[in-house]
């Protein structure tokens, strides 16, 4: 069945697919006309209804679902794939995914050929506007915003003159190889190869996240390696229509170079501009979305594809335009939408843009086989060739002019891996793919460009590992997230402002302070729902925190009595009674929590992972049933700590001051606890012992202070309960704030 | 303002400034002259009113501080040494430094001593030990007014708890070293002054 599957799906063409994508209707097939029962064409109806036909049991009916059926098909195919690698641990630790998949992808291309069909190739519309927005999108939205921000300079220093250079050096080589009479290339023209150096010469995301996220190096390469990819889409659009232009006419003037670079700012700044605004709409939009929440994922996708597809409608960079509305809208949308958004949002971002990387990597290998090949043997080698050497001048020379303005410089190590992390992937094939079939020289150029990229996917992706380990590269520190960290950087962050505010000097800093500053004044009132906005940074920081550990506390079943702030309570002795309160009630806000149905424990994840969402199997270890006989167990000794009398002898002090704001409960005042209804509805399961704590509590309930310290408690505790924004890890840091 | 301020710093100051904090030439010259317009009394020290009026400290959270951070000991006054001796912590860490001679006294923008520095912002007491109450006082001027003090007090002391190991309930110069040993400290603490 599948071969008759291949065999059909061979036989069209993939730009039907999109039309499937988009829902433009599936063709509604032969069944229609035999239910026009008063059409005009009198005799092809009686011919119908004098034929009667014995009715049909079971009919096969191919075309109605052949698009959908394949499209499936090979997705499912594509995900089997990457299954069956993980199943295999040694072959996953050496070689990286994208090499295999692309050997999967050659042999069904093989497979499709030895049958007798034409493989389909990697139709450039379809990359363009299926495949790729989502592997953008994904790292746009989790882009780890400090880093990036401290080093933008550099990244944008290599993204626009590190590419301008590579394509305009090796086209110009190319070019002077062309001329050499033994080659045999003289019908190629400057313009030609300069197109040509323009699409080999930009440095692929893909290809460059697929690698990278599993050699784990520091975070300083990764962002400057990544960053550039992502920055130089600017550069390659401009470039490529540029030359492409101008090839047809053959003649390039002083103005149209001009134009080329006025095209240039447009073109990144205009794609940079359509990005921000539709975060904003974004962000603007969550705010209202409390009602709603089960939509809040769709806001964020939605409109950032339509960020995209407004800014490549535009001929501007959809790249820049997708990272702009991911980095813009995150910090507001985070703060608005529940606890399950933010896990799906994640979720689905990782899924979408790790079935599209798996997806273009297995057609790559599949157009290899298919598309139209121009072999040069002189051509191709020196392209390889000219492209390593290139990249290698280029960081070199680069770097030595950087290092000049950088507080940390670059040392010759990290030099090298981001020169050898220069990888070229997809985007450069689909962009080749687009030339039109008037270039006399596409096919040269296609196969020059597969060449060069299985060259650095295969040896490049493949050596990188090793020689990371070898050159002792510093790796990624893995740490948890500290408060001492944060508040330390925060504090320093000040310092520093004042110090240069001290000698005049308008530094990063100063901008910095200035932008966080306007963002809280203007920006967060207006983008932000309730009264969250105006929540300082360190205290969101703090709470999500508690509520992690809590979260992870219970779900491995640790007793709150293992609470890591046992030693404070060895001082509460001389301190003042409210304190000792104050700890019960968080570890009885802990036991809460743990009837919370949405208790799945959000795990750092350093945003570079693309396979595993949480560290190691945290997830897939908890099980329900495990969950449940924790939340029982939690709940029977929460009763027991509530109902004890006040003379009992009891592990913990004053357990008699617990003053459990029962009160309160009733009287919820609408202002400071919105979030308690919205848990109403969220929630299916209800706090179970509620009510009857209501009845349990007895003894002594403390003074005026404590209760009303302790409707301050319960505020809280209603806020933490409902749990408007998601975990904020140390990476996921706010950008307005944090950095 | 350029020929005054050259005529009032002697060539022999600038080197002896020059050897003790690291700052080129140019970069004393022009911080000389940030350090006059700031003077306005035009008596050659700066009070803290001077400070004051500079408008980035007056909404800076830890303005206090750091005004504070640039008078020595008891004083009121603070001459362009020790203004430069202040700023010295923030000049950033030249590779060439890195390797000099062990046995001359550390620069005053290495690692540690920027550290120190912002240590002794916390430390306002000097016993060399941040305690829970200094710690409250630096979250409380971050954090704003809106905060209630048992939250205050539980991110104090949930922080302690992290950083402290010999169990004193405070955090010490080392402890505080470890803690932010994740932290790029050389980058943090830099200022790019203009050459």
């Amino acid at each position: 069945m599948s071969v008759h599957a291949l065999r059909k799906s061979a036989s069209s063409s993939c730009s039907n697919i999109l039309v499937v994508f988009v829902g433009i209707g599936l063709p509604i097939e032969a069944s229609a006309p035999a239910y026009q029962s008063h059409g005009t064409e009198g005799s092809h109806l009686t011919n119908i209804t004098n034929t009667k036909k014995a009715f049909p049991v079971l009919a096969v009916n191919y075309e109605h679902v052949r698009k959908p059926f394949e499209i499936a098909l090979w997705i499912l195919l594509a995900l089997l794939m990457k299954l069956g690698f993980h199943l295999i641990p040694r072959l996953s630790a050496v070689v990286p995914e994208s090499c295999l998949l692309i050997v999967v992808g050659l042999l069904v291309g093989g497979l499709i050929k030895v049958i007798g069909e034409e493989p389909p190739v990697l139709d450039s519309q379809l990359f363009f506007l299926c495949l790729l927005p989502p592997i953008i999108l994904d790292a746009g939205y989790f882009l780890p915003i400090r880093p990036f921000t401290e080093n933008v300079g550099t990244i944008l220093v290599f993204a626009v003159i590190g590419t301008l250079w590579n394509a305009f050096f090796m086209g110009g080589l190319l070019y002077a190889l062309c001329q050499i009479e033994s080659v045999g290339l003289s019908g190629v023209d400057l313009l030609a190869c300069l197109l040509f150096g323009s699409i080999v010469s930009a440095v692929d995301p893909v290809a460059v996240l697929a690698v990278f996220e599993e050699i784990h190096i520091n975070e300083l390469v990764h962002i400057l390696v990544f960053g550039e990819s992502l920055l130089n889409d600017a550069v390659t659009v401009v470039l490529y229509n540029l030359f492409e232009e101008f090839s047809k006419v053959g003649t390039v003037t002083v103005l149209d170079v001009f134009l080329g670079v006025v095209c240039f700012f447009v073109v990144s700044l205009g794609g940079v501009l359509v990005g921000a605004i539709y975060g904003f709409l974004a962000a603007f939009t969550s705010r209202f979305t409390s009602h709603t929440r089960v939509i809040e994922p769709l806001f964020v996708f939605l409109y950032s594809y339509m960020a995209y597809l407004s800014s490549e409608m535009f001929h501007l960079s959809g790249i820049m335009a997708l990272i702009a509305c991911g980095v813009v809208m995150r910090p507001y949308v985070e703060a608005n939408i529940s606890h399950k958004s933010y896990t799906t949002i994640k979720y689905f971002l990782k899924m979408w843009s790790s079935v599209s990387e798996t997806l273009i990597f297995i057609f790559l290998g599949v157009s290899t086989v298919a598309g139209p090949h121009a072999w040069n043997w002189t051509f191709v080698i020196t392209t390889v060739i000219l492209c390593l050497v290139s990249r290698v001048l280029g960081v070199i020379g680069l770097t030595f002019i950087i290092n000049k303005f950088r507080i940390v410089k670059l040392t010759k190590k990290d030099q090298f891996i981001v020169a050898y992390g220069g990888l070229r992937g997809a985007i450069a094939f689909s962009l080749g793919y687009l030339l039109s079939n008037s270039h006399q020289m596409r096919n040269l150029f296609l196969t020059a460009i597969i060449t060069v990229i299985f060259f650095t996917v295969f040896v490049q992706g493949m050596t990188i590992r090793p020689l990371v380990e070898l050159l002792a590269v510093k790796k990624k520190k893995e740490s948890k997230p500290s408060i001492n960290e944060e508040i330390h950087t925060e504090f320093l962050d000040h310092l520093l402002t004042g110090v240069e505010g001290v000698c005049g000097h308008y530094g990063h800093y100063h901008w910095k302070e200035k932008l966080n500053r306007f963002n809280k004044t203007y920006v967060k009132r207006w983008l932000i729902a309730g009264e969250n906005f105006k929540e300082p940074e360190l205290i969101a920081f703090y709470r999500k925190m508690e509520l992690k550990q809590a979260i992870m506390m219970v779900e491995s079943g640790q007793l709150p009595s293992v609470l890591p702030s046992t030693i404070s309570m060895q001082n509460i002795q001389p301190r003042a009674i409210p304190r000792v309160s104050k700890k019960r009630e968080e570890e009885i806000r802990r036991i809460l929590r743990a009837n919370l149905q949405n208790n799945k424990q959000k795990m750092r994840s350093r945003s570079y992972s693309r396979h595993t969402l949480f560290d190691a199997d945290e997830e897939d270890n908890v099980s329900e049933v495990r969950l449940r006989k924790t939340k029982m167990e939690m709940e029977r000794r929460m009763s027991h700590y509530l109902t004890v009398p006040a003379n009992r002898e009891s592990p913990r002090p004053g357990v008699r001051r617990v003053s459990f704001p029962t009160v309160h409960f009733e009287q919820p005042s609408p202002p400071s606890t919105p979030d308690a209804v919205s848990l109403e509805e969220e929630e299916e399961e209800e706090v179970p012992k509620r009510p009857s704590l209501k009845a349990d509590i007895e003894g002594p309930r403390g003074n005026a202070s404590d209760n009303h310290q302790g409707e301050l408690d319960y505020q809280r505790l209603a806020r933490c309960l409902s749990d408007p924004g998601p975990n904020k890890d140390k990476e996921d840091d706010d950008p307005f704030m944090s950095c | 303002m350029g020929s005054r301020a050259s005529t009032l710093l002697r060539e022999e100051e600038i080197e002896e400034i020059k050897k003790e904090t690291g700052f080129s030439h140019s970069q004393i010259t022009r911080l000389y002259s940030r350090f006059t317009s700031l003077d306005k009394g035009e008596n050659g020290t700066l009070s803290r009113e001077d400070f004051q009026r500079i408008p980035e400290l007056a909404i800076n959270p830890l303005g206090d501080r750091i005004i504070n951070a640039f008078f020595p000991e008891g004083e009121d006054q603070v001459n362009f040494r020790g203004f430069m001796r202040t700023l010295a912590h923030f000049r950033p860490i030249e590779d060439n430094e890195k390797n000099k001679d062990p046995t001359a006294s550390e620069p005053l923008n290495s690692r540690s001593n920027k550290l120190l520095f912002a240590f002794r912002l916390y430390d306002l007491d000097r016993d060399d030990k941040i305690s829970r109450d200094e710690l409250l006082q630096v979250l409380r001027m971050m954090v704003g007014v809106n905060i209630s003090d048992e939250q205050l007090g539980s991110i104090a002391d949930r922080t302690i708890q992290e950083a402290d190991q010999n169990g004193d309930n405070s955090i010490s110069f080392n402890e505080f070293i470890k803690v932010l040993e994740k932290v790029d400290v050389e980058q943090k603490m830099s200022i790019r002054f203009l050459h």
